[in-house]
């Protein structure tokens, strides 16, 4: 056997490796994430002006345009949109708050994160629950437009609203992760706001029934998390539905796990 | 026979090295970084890595702190091996990088808080430790305000006090002082010294400032991937000669014989001017002083001057350029990115 030169002492010392999923860096990589966000509240604009924008204005001037009649269930169009405009809010705070590690990496923070004896997976997903915390509470606040189109949501349906939020958003935050820990600079946001924020809200039958789209564009439809979050979203405020509840909860769970473990390699390359 | 356990770590070498760098090389593509350099570092000692950009200095860091893997050779640290036991080495050192690394969006406690909670310090000691590297870095008046209002000095010092809250036996500090002003490097300087005789920590440095690299016990002077010469500074300018003196004195005859007769140097006059040649002035000149003040009758000197060579002289004689040369730009480039950090 080649012997190193190198000088070994052989006194074997107990395993001390991080733990894969480590509590208090979560935590803490939570914590910051979320001062920051209460520090910029300048971010929780979007979380006010995207529902006056899609709920009220395109909201109430299409209602008129397009007959209950066509929508499942005969509900009101404003009323339908709605869980699709905090669809929206969600992937908008999702991925910018998945960006901010692109910043991080820019401003040197991410180093000092990167060289403690944590591991990555915790990092991720502290980043991902820090993401879908703030998403939610964006999502929040849209939420509170609801009694302006008529909508009275019981607290039981609120609670589970919230909840599900958090759930989408903790899969598209993820998403974000990968799409950050691919991408090299922060020119960024307008790219992903571009082609993958509005392209996953107009396929997601956020704002018209997906069951009109055409035939080409339903795969994608299909393979976009956000289909699955907004019609969980809306089967808990107007109770309908293109999918079973739980296929969707379970997609977006089995795509939140898919997603950690891609960003995983691609942070071990960091 | 025993079959080596895979997770197998080597204690703390008893010899009390810090660092053990042996044969270690990284190559980027074609372009080799690092060429097989070795060496070790002794626990409380402040060593430096002497050299200009691109001489591999960081990549050498990188490789030393787990951030990038060497394509040969081994580095232990704290008797970690850097590839078997990443977490034991990240705990074992502390680290300033070159560029900033503070979220300057928190305040300097919640920088800290942070890096506790990344450590795994425990709870009830945090306070106490943050409490101890603020005071130590004279931070503990602006704990509560937010980075981005500190001075470039201020954000070094914080780093610094971040680096040491985990009570690592090793400092790495990359390229500390860049875009310092003179006074604020001194007080880092003033610092870092303060450290190593309160706490005994090692510092493992890399500069391309030659005052800077005065400061270091030991020197490892690295160009182009490979170390040229490794010694202490002092050594290191013997490499260039002796140091010149040169003084001036109403009496150059009796100062010339008094020279000549006590201390058997050549010496050279020029007017009342009187020149010579001594190794270790800095011991040399105050004997000397002494002794004249007390001949009969006493020898006035009027002015002293010494040269003394300068590592400058010695990377230009290791390696036949002047490491300025390659400086200028890319500092500029540096510190304008520094700024915009800043903003």
């Amino acid at each position: 056997m080649a012997e190193s030169a190198f000088p070994r002492l052989g006194i074997q010392q107990k395993s001390q490796r991080s733990r894969a999923i480590d509590p208090e860096v979560i935590y803490g990589i939570w914590l910051r994430d979320l001062k920051k966000f209460w520090r910029e509240r300048s971010r929780l604009w979007g979380g006010i002006a995207r529902p006056i924008l899609w709920l009220l204005i395109l909201g109430s001037s299409l209602k008129g345009a397009i007959s209950a009649s066509s929508l499942s269930g005969g509900i009101d169009y404003q009323q339908y949109i709605f869980p699709g405009v905090i669809g929206l809010t969600l992937v908008f705070s999702a991925l910018q708050s998945a960006t901010s590690i692109i910043w991080d990496r820019e401003f040197g923070f991410l180093k000092e994160v990167l060289a403690a004896p944590v591991s990555r997976m915790s990092i991720i997903i502290g980043k991902a629950v820090g993401g879908a915390s703030q998403s939610t509470l964006q999502g929040a606040i849209t939420m509170l437009f609801a009694p302006l189109i008529g909508l009275w949501l019981s607290p039981a349906s609120i609670v589970a609203l919230l909840v599900m939020m958090f759930v989408v958003s903790f899969a598209l935050t993820a998403l974000g992760v990968v799409i950050a820990s691919k991408m090299t600079s922060f020119e960024g946001f307008g790219t992903i706001s571009n082609f993958v924020v509005m392209p996953m809200y107009f396929l997601s039958g956020a704002i018209y029934p997906t069951a009109s789209a055409p035939a080409l564009i339903k795969p994608l439809i299909l393979i976009n998390p956000l289909s699955y979050g907004v019609d969980a979203l809306r089967q808990i405020t107007v109770g309908v539905g293109a999918f079973p509840f739980a296929f969707d909860v379970a997609f977006l769970i089995v795509f939140s796990l898919i997603m950690l473990a891609i960003a995983l390699p691609l942070f071990n390359k960091e | 026979m025993a079959i080596p356990n895979p997770v197998e770590r080597t204690m703390e070498r008893r010899d009390g090295t810090i660092i053990a760098v042996d044969n270690l090389s990284r190559q980027f593509g074609d372009f080799t970084a690092v060429k097989g350099i070795s060496f070790t570092v002794k626990e409380g000692e402040i060593f430096g890595f002497l050299g200009p950009n691109g001489a591999g200095k960081s990549t050498t860091i990188k490789m030393m702190c787990t951030l990038l893997k060497p394509t040969a050779g081994h580095i232990q640290v704290a008797g970690y091996d850097v590839d078997t036991a990443p977490d034991e080495v990240r705990t074992a050192i502390g680290i300033v990088f070159q560029d900033n690394s503070l979220d300057s969006g928190l305040t300097a406690l919640e920088n800290l808080r942070f890096h506790c909670m990344m450590y795994h310090i425990p709870r009830d000691e945090r306070t106490v430790r943050i409490e101890a590297v603020l005071t130590l870095m004279d931070l503990t008046e602006f704990k509560d305000r937010l980075v981005k209002t500190f001075s470039g000095g201020m954000r070094r010092r914080l780093e610094i006090a971040r680096g040491l809250l985990h009570e690592p036996r090793l400092l790495i500090l990359d390229e500390p002082t860049v875009g310092l002003d003179p006074q604020t490097r001194s007080y880092i300087w003033q610092y870092v010294r303060q450290l190593r005789e309160r706490r005994g920590t090692a510092i493992f440095m890399t500069t391309h400032y030659m005052e800077e690299a005065e400061n270091c016990d030991r020197i490892a002077v690295i160009d182009k991937g490979e170390i040229v010469a490794l010694d202490t500074p002092v050594e290191l300018k013997k490499l260039v000669g002796a140091d010149r003196i040169e003084l001036t004195t109403s009496d150059p005859e009796a100062t010339r014989a008094a020279l000549v007769s006590q201390y058997g140097l050549p010496v050279t006059l020029d007017g009342n001017r009187v020149l010579f040649q001594v190794a270790g002035s800095e011991r040399f000149v105050p004997q000397m002083l002494t002794a004249f003040a007390g001949m009969t009758p006493p020898i006035p000197i009027e002015t002293l001057n010494v040269r003394r060579p300068t590592l400058e002289d010695v990377f230009l004689k290791l390696t036949g350029r002047t490491i300025r040369e390659e400086e200028g730009a890319k500092d500029e480039r540096r510190l304008s990115l520094r700024r915009r950090g800043r903003l």
